[in-house]
């Protein structure tokens, strides 16, 4: 329970620099935020007016503390694209994307870890030096490249799915999910080719270890070792491997959502960045980070739940 | 580990060649990169891989546009391991105060996903140049390097012959220039082709949401997703570049899949 | 040994407890399971369509403020005015039945068409129409929105007509009436706009989609359809998918590139565009501000060979501001007034003080793939008289707010639509006061014709000065003039009565499913 809290407390320290870090930048460059409101307008009367309107002359630390106020209580501001409060605009897309990186993390794990021991249990076998060649390869190809290939493949030629017609998150759940998946297929690959490769080293190392010599000598199953000893001891380092792949996942997503015209926050954000439209940038990159610094906490709490020796290394 | 390392091998021929190539594409190249003409066709004997959509020879592109992508993903790295190294050598020598609050700092770092980072760092900068990119992403890179190298000059701080290097009386900066940084380059060296990959990768990712290096000086990444709108009549022309940015990405990977071997790890 | 017996057991309990949990759950969502694929694999019946566009209306929904081209394109269907134009570039009464014009021509006469609700199901009266064309007229807060209703000198308006009295007779006045006519005292027309036309406004979601829906109480014919659904997407690659995977049954502006892959299941129908392409010129920066360098690019450029490259030979070569669809204004041979010649190009560029060339920016919305292509072979041609030309790819709004209303560029590849069927609206842009003069085109004798043609009330007279104010803008190459582009829709076999307009809109409510 201590190591939990410690973790926690942690979070919450990561997660205020994060949004520190986030807020200052943009507050840097939201001096232009009136000036962009206004276009041709600006005079210098109505550029202080709106600066006051929107907040802007008070002093930095006043802002982001009525920031992080309004970011709990879901008042992130309004728009200056869209004259709408940020809230409404991305509130339905945070769930598509949250959705899709859970899905993809599932994936990852529910295929990496078998085929990562499979990998590791055939070290040394004649097609060894294949399975590392194709791990490689997967590594190689771009997402998106491969998110066009599904599409073409299992949307145009076989019709498992409709590329471009993503139904509504609430509507029809398991059609979303189903049609989320094959974008979660094209992050996953090269993600679970790192994993495996990782596990798969781990995994090796660990059966250099005295104690699993000692065992396999004294003639227990190779298999059993395997699974009962080893894996388990391999399972903490793999835990948090996966969890810090979260971020990629979300960074892949991103530009995935374009690839399958999924209604996520990836176009939203890429949009309200080059239309200088800050507030919504803002929300949603903390949004985001927030999200990949709880999946690294959840991480490490369970990865204390499974290997108790790191209770004692503490944040190492 | 005295087994012969494959993968070093063919990793520094893939790597090679490709370098050849590009290097090749500074100085020649089969056809004009932008010159246009009425004459699309797909892989032949005069095109190597076809012609795109204004009639350009692809493969003169790719070798153009591969040059673009190896010098933004190498200086990418450069900035990255640099800039990394020296917080993480500082932090893990010194430690104290200062690595708390780096390291703090750090850690909020990577809760940013690499492309949403380098998205804000772009759209502070502005979209669409070169220089910005590049920064952009050299930014990205800093946390990893500095984890990594930070955990390996910690572990060495107290390692006999650094302490007695300190006794001898040597500088900080000479132990941590001559004797650290070279038992930390087994480290660093792998760090450096993962982050190659991810750097080459990286702008591939940008180009497609259109914020990466824009036309006609186009990158690997600007290429290939401009063939992904002409994949229904014209495939030898993702084909052709998404084979460049593949065999790139893959010889690096080889090369680090060989230095860690090498290393002893994932034997 | 204890404790840890107590905390197996209870992990024993916490898992049963997860586990049966997860068969209630499991069991309790069966059915649905079985359902929902079913009902929404597709998500439409016979009567809905879905529109890809490449933009999202991302200005503002109110139609009095939108500016940008592709936002007006699809509110075309939302909204009407007192007349409003027909596919053969006519006017016909819209939300009027009928108007009369008095003897001097400056006074018109509106009576309002009987039984014209407003989507929000409040009937139109004639304090709307007064209210619609007034919040146009304003100036106070600077430049009104439509500046030609400044020529109004009053409005007037009893039970059913309207009375518009003018300062002089203006052959043109009336087309600036199919300015869309609005519920007076409603606020949200930004969000949620509300209009008379034969769809309404049901939703937008940002960067996603924006859904009509088919107006039962229209005056008029009906709309066919019930519902359309226009989808934002970007991507080349994603537009191509979509429409072909049956996601997507019509797009609008594709290149000759995407329609070549599309031709199994779809029409390609062509019209055009009507929009002036060129690579506009910033007059007031250097080097643009040199007529002679302007015309040094027009020489270089091959617009025939843009087209020939970059659109499979679909597209119009123009000369100047004007597009073939205005026949008595357009003048074909100035298309041909500076003809591909390097060496006069060279000698151009010599003697205004740039022997070697120079290096210049050309900013082009990325959305806008044509535009893109164009400005690639534009840097190839550019290139040959030693001119060397980065391209710049922005964000729609940043182009909106930079280039359009900062006019913080050097050069940009877009095209200008005429947002009525009147020579005017493309070419007052380039009075030197006026508030879209993008291009901060300034020359006095274009000022003189454009106040002659203001003031000339024989239509046969003022089609003469506009079609000088045209030669004025070829002869001091106020822009390198491209092309009126082709437009070819991609329109989903069985679909039918797509109609293509002289203006730059997407009519939905002839479109039909056989």
């Amino acid at each position: 329970m201590k190591y939990a809290a410690k973790k926690i407390a942690a979070m919450l320290l990561t997660m205020v620099v994060v949004s520190l870090l986030t807020f200052t930048a943009f507050s840097l460059i939201s001096g232009d935020a009136a000036e962009i409101m206004l276009g041709t307008q600006v005079t210098p009367e109505r550029l202080a007016a709106l600066r006051s309107e929107l907040g802007l002359d008070r002093p930095l630390p006043a802002r982001y503390l009525s920031w992080l106020l309004g970011f709990f209580t879901g008042d992130l501001g309004m728009s200056l694209q869209y004259h709408q409060p940020v809230r409404e605009l991305i509130a339905p897309k945070v769930l598509v994307t949250l959705c899709l990186s859970v899905l993809c993390f599932l994936l990852i794990t529910a295929v990496s870890i078998p085929l990562g021991l499979w990998s590791a249990s055939r070290s040394g076998e004649a097609l060894d030096g294949a399975r590392t060649v194709v791990n490689q390869l997967c590594m190689a190809v771009p997402s998106f490249f491969t998110g066009i290939l599904l599409s073409w493949g299992f949307g145009i030629a076989l019709k498992w799915f409709m590329p471009g017609s993503f139904p509504d998150l609430g509507e029809d759940f398991f059609g979303a999910v189903k049609y989320l998946f094959f974008a979660a297929v094209a992050i996953a690959i090269p993600r679970v080719a790192m994993t495996v490769r990782m596990l798969r080293g781990t995994i090796l190392t660990e059966m250099q270890k005295d104690y699993v010599r000692t065992a396999i000598s004294r003639g227990a199953p190779r298999r059993r070792v395997l699974y009962r000893h080893v894996l388990k001891n391999s399972l903490a380092p793999v835990v948090t491997f996966l969890a810090q792949t979260m971020a990629e996942i979300v960074a892949a997503g991103i530009v995935v959502e374009q690839v399958f015209v999924i209604p996520g926050l990836g176009r939203i954000l890429v949009a309200s960045i080059s239309n200088r439209d800050y507030l919504v940038v803002q929300a949603i990159v903390v949004i985001l980070a927030f999200w990949v610094v709880l999946a690294n906490t959840a991480a490490d709490i369970i990865n204390q739940r499974i290997d108790p020796r790191l209770r004692l290394g503490g944040d190492a | 580990m005295r087994r012969k390392n494959g993968y070093l091998t063919a990793g520094l021929i893939l790597a090679g060649l490709t370098a050849a190539l590009i290097l090749l594409g500074f100085f020649w190249t089969p056809y004009d990169p932008n010159a246009m003409s009425m004459d699309r066709t797909g892989p032949t004997l005069a095109h190597l891989m076809g012609t795109d959509n204004f009639g350009r020879d692809i493969f003169s592109r790719v070798m153009k546009g591969a040059g673009a992508t190896a010098s933004i993903a190498l200086t990418t790295v450069a900035i990255g391991a640099v800039c990394g190294t020296a917080a993480g050598a500082l932090t893990g020598y010194f430690g104290g105060i200062a690595d708390e609050i780096l390291m703090r700092i750090n850690d909020a770092l990577t809760a940013f996903p690499s492309v949403l980072l380098a998205l804000v760092v772009i759209s502070v900068l502005g979209p669409g140049k070169k220089l910005n990119v590049i920064l952009a992403l050299g930014l990205v890179f800093i946390p990893s390097f500095a984890r990594i190298t930070r955990t390996a000059f910690a572990a060495l701080r107290d390692v006999n012959y650094v302490k007695s290097a300190r006794l001898m009386g040597a500088g900080s900066g000479r132990i941590l220039l001559v004797h650290i940084l070279p038992n930390v380059m087994h480290v660093l060296l792998p760090a450096l082709t993962i982050g190659f990959n991810n750097a080459v990768l990286a702008e591939a990712s940008m180009s497609y949401l259109g914020i990466g290096v824009t036309p006609p000086d186009a990158s690997l990444g600007y290429m290939l997703s401009e063939a992904q709108g002409m994949f229904g009549i014209a495939p030898w022309y993702a084909a052709g570049t998404g084979l460049a940015v593949v065999l790139m990405v893959f010889s690096a990977g080889l090369i680090g899949e060989g230095l860690q071997r090498r290393n002893g790890e994932g034997a | 040994m204890r404790k840890k017996l107590l905390a197996l057991l209870l992990l024993v309990s916490l898992l049963s407890a997860v586990l049966c949990g997860c068969k209630d759950g499991s069991a309790g969502q069966a059915p649905a399971d079985g359902q929902e694929p079913t009902i929404g694999s597709t998500g439409e019946t016979a009567n809905e369509i879905t529109v890809g566009i490449a933009q999202d209306l991302d200005d503002s929904l109110d139609p009095h403020k939108a500016v940008a081209a592709g936002t007006k394109e699809v509110m075309f269907n939302v909204f009407e005015g007192l007349v409003k134009p027909t596919s053969d570039g006519d006017l016909i009464p819209a939300v009027a039945d009928h108007y009369e014009l008095s003897e001097d021509k400056t006074t018109y006469t509106f009576t309002l068409r009987e039984g014209v609700l407003f989507h929000n199901g409040e009937p139109v009266d004639t304090g709307d129409v007064v209210y619609s064309i007034q919040r146009c007229a304003d100036d106070s807060e600077g430049e009104p929105l439509v500046p030609a209703l400044s020529a109004v000198q009053s409005i007037t308006a009893d039970e059913t007509t309207v009375t518009i009295t003018l300062d002089q007779p203006n052959t043109e006045f009336l087309s600036y009436l199919t300015l869309a006519i609005l519920p007076e005292g409603y606020d949200r027309q930004d969000t949620a706009p509300v209009g008379t036309g034969p769809f309404k406004f049901v939703s937008r979601a940002a960067q996603d989609n924006i859904v009509l829906e088919k107006f039962d109480e229209y005056w008029g014919t009906p709309a066919y359809l019930d519902k359309v659904t226009f989808k934002i997407m970007e991507n080349a690659d994603s537009i191509i998918v979509s429409l072909q995977s049956g996601a997507v049954d019509l797009f609008a502006h594709l290149s000759s590139t995407q329609a070549a892959q599309l031709q199994n299941d779809f029409n390609i129908e062509e019209g055009t565009m009507n929009l002036v392409q060129a690579l506009y010129l910033n007059n007031a920066v250097e080097p643009f501000d040199d007529v002679r360098v302007r015309q040094a690019l027009s020489c270089a450029v091959d617009k025939q060979g843009v087209i020939d490259i970059a659109f499979a030979g679909y597209g119009h070569p123009i000369g100047s501001s004007m597009y073939p669809a205005f026949g008595k204004y357009f003048d074909e041979s100035l298309a041909s007034y500076y003809t591909p010649d390097l060496e006069r190009a060279k000698a151009l560029l010599a003697d205004a003080g740039y022997p070697d060339g120079f290096s210049m920016t050309i900013t082009v919305p990325s959305n806008y793939q044509p535009h893109i292509d164009t400005a690639q072979v534009l840097v190839n041609q550019l290139s040959q008289i030693g001119v060397t030309a980065e391209i710049q790819l922005v964000e729609w709004g940043t182009w909106l707010s930079d280039v359009y209303a900062g006019r913080q560029f050097q050069s940009t590849v877009v095209g200008v639509d005429a947002s009525n069927m009147t020579a005017r609206a493309l070419l007052e842009r380039f009075s030197s006061t006026a508030g879209n003069n993008f291009i901060n085109y300034n020359n006095a004798d274009y000022d003189a014709l454009f106040a002659q043609a203001l003031s000339t009330f024989d239509d046969a007279e003022q089609t003469a000065v506009y079609r000088q104010m045209l030669e004025n803008l070829t002869e001091n190459a106020a822009n390198v003039y491209i092309q009126d582009l082709a437009d070819l829709v991609a329109v989903r076999k069985g679909l039918t009565g797509l109609q293509f307009y002289p203006i730059y809109v997407l009519d939905l409510s002839t479109v039909r499913c056989e």
